[in-house]
């Protein structure tokens, strides 16, 4: 069973190599949103520092929503996703494991970048470990909340737009939590709070995150 | 409820009491924002301005008890295969945005002379607005899908997982907003309100129920005869194709 699960996340990773990789355009678009905000809001060096945690976590959000539709995209397309449903690994853990595919191509590239785009940003020297703590913890729910807008939308043409609408007021606690984790972290006001909530709200993303998927997908393909 | 699962026996009952569902709601509105606009007294601090929590508070009430509404629908509609649960949720759901957009819209010109400034990222509008998107997603969700059982089904799905993170979200952006501005100018009026008030408030939220009951009728009733109407042109066309 758990060879199937990791097997099937495997191929996801693998597919997301090939032919240009998904996780080098994820980054770049990271780059060039986190890019866009000192041009619009000028470059004074203070007001970037005091706006760079929640701007790259913005910026992490969205990126992550960029990618959202190749998780069932083309095991829709190839028939693949019809095979997962009779597969003796149950619907439930194999969209587990895409969104654990997910989030190794799209999140764990994102936070090796973040660091570099904290110094562009000019963020505060004490807020580079937590971030990167902060976005380990809280990451894995955008993958988990946008695997279940994906499925919900894999089966419709023009699912793009719908997707985001379905799935970024559901990332509000996660923007929350993960900038005032790191802010109070920054300012030395008790942590860990925020950061609990942030990882309570990825085990509670990860408990209702199978069975609305698995739902969604086999409506899909019926 | 099973009795009243059936789309035509719905059908006859809620025709019968749509009408006096209208009256009541007729009456204990003009009741309810008369006594509240004219006959309450002013407030000592807030003066006339407050009158509009006669509209304000049922509105932004009603936003949410819309959503429970249609998550509780969905769930039927999901665990039971109800059409009729499908077709209730999906027809509170504009009603709840457009009391949600009320909320909002009401908030923001009590926020004036209040505030001094018409949008303030106040935790209770913040939510107020994510919850706006919320209806806006499940709306979408009913136009983006032709086939009606699917786009039910992928609907209640999206209601439901709304419905849980609804109080996550309020938590974390009350969170957010008391660790960023201490002191809400929020405060002031509380639970303690006079009786003066209160009566016409109540009877203000009682209307607005009373509304929302009468629309959502007339809805689910419009959308089983669009159904209908769309079953017999489909049998029409295959009969012409036969014969």
């Amino acid at each position: 069973m758990s060879a199937q699960f990791w097997s099937i996340a495997l191929r996801d990773i693998k597919i997301s190599w090939q032919g240009g990789s998904t996780s080098a355009m994820v980054v770049a678009f990271f780059i060039i949103v986190v890019t866009l905000f000192p041009l619009g809001v000028g470059p004074e060096q203070n007001m970037l520092a005091r706006i760079a945690v929640g701007i790259i976590w913005v910026a992490a959000l969205l990126s992550c929503l960029l990618s959202l539709d190749r998780i069932f995209q083309a095991d829709y397309e190839d028939g693949t996703l019809d095979q997962y449903t009779i597969s003796p690994l149950s619907l439930e853990l194999i969209v587990i494991s895409k969104a654990l595919a997910h989030w190794v191509t799209t999140s764990v590239p994102l936070i090796i970048i973040t660091p570099f785009l904290g110094v562009l940003m000019n963020m505060d020297d004490r807020a580079f470990l937590p971030i990167i703590y902060a976005m380990t913890i809280g990451t894995p729910a955008l993958s988990l909340i946008g695997t279940i807008g994906a499925s919900l939308t894999v089966s419709l043409r023009r699912g793009g737009v719908l997707l985001s609408l379905l799935i970024l007021p559901l990332y509000v606690p996660v923007l929350i939590f993960g900038v005032m984790a790191v802010d109070s972290m920054v300012m030395g006001t008790g942590g860990s709070a925020a950061f609990l909530f942030l990882g309570a709200f990825t085990l509670f993303s990860l408990a209702i995150t199978p069975w609305a998927s698995a739902a969604a997908v086999r409506l899909a393909l019926d | 409820m099973h009795k009243f699962a059936n789309p035509a026996r719905f059908l006859r009952i809620s025709k019968l009491i749509t009408p006096w569902c209208f009256v009541l709601t007729a009456v204990t509105l003009v009741i309810g924002l008369y006594w509240g606009l004219f006959i309450a007294p002013a407030d000592y601090q807030m003066g006339d301005a407050y009158r509009i929590i006669f509209v304000h508070v049922p509105a932004s009430y009603m936003s949410m008890f819309c959503y429970g509404f249609m998550a509780v629908a969905s769930a039927v509609g999901i665990i039971w295969k109800h059409p009729l649960a499908d077709q209730s949720a999906r027809a509170a759901a504009p009603i709840g945005a457009v009391f949600t957009a009320l909320a909002l819209f009401t908030g923001s010109l009590w926020g004036k002379p209040m505030w001094g400034t018409y949008w303030i990222w106040d935790a209770r509008l913040t939510s107020e607005l994510v919850l706006l998107f919320l209806y806006f997603g499940y709306m979408a969700v009913w136009e983006a899908i032709e086939d009606s059982v699917k786009a039910a089904r992928v609907a209640a799905i999206v209601a439901l997982v709304g419905a849980v993170n609804i109080p996550i979200i309020k938590f974390s952006v009350d969170w957010w907003n008391t660790l960023h501005q201490p002191a809400s100018l929020m405060k002031s009026g509380g639970a303690s309100i006079h009786p003066d008030m209160l009566w016409p408030l109540l009877i203000s939220i009682l209307a607005f129920n009373l509304y929302f009951i009468t629309v959502v009728l007339w809805r689910i009733q419009s959308l089983i005869i669009r159904r209908q109407i769309r079953g017999l042109r489909i049998r029409i066309a295959e009969e012409k194709d036969n014969g």
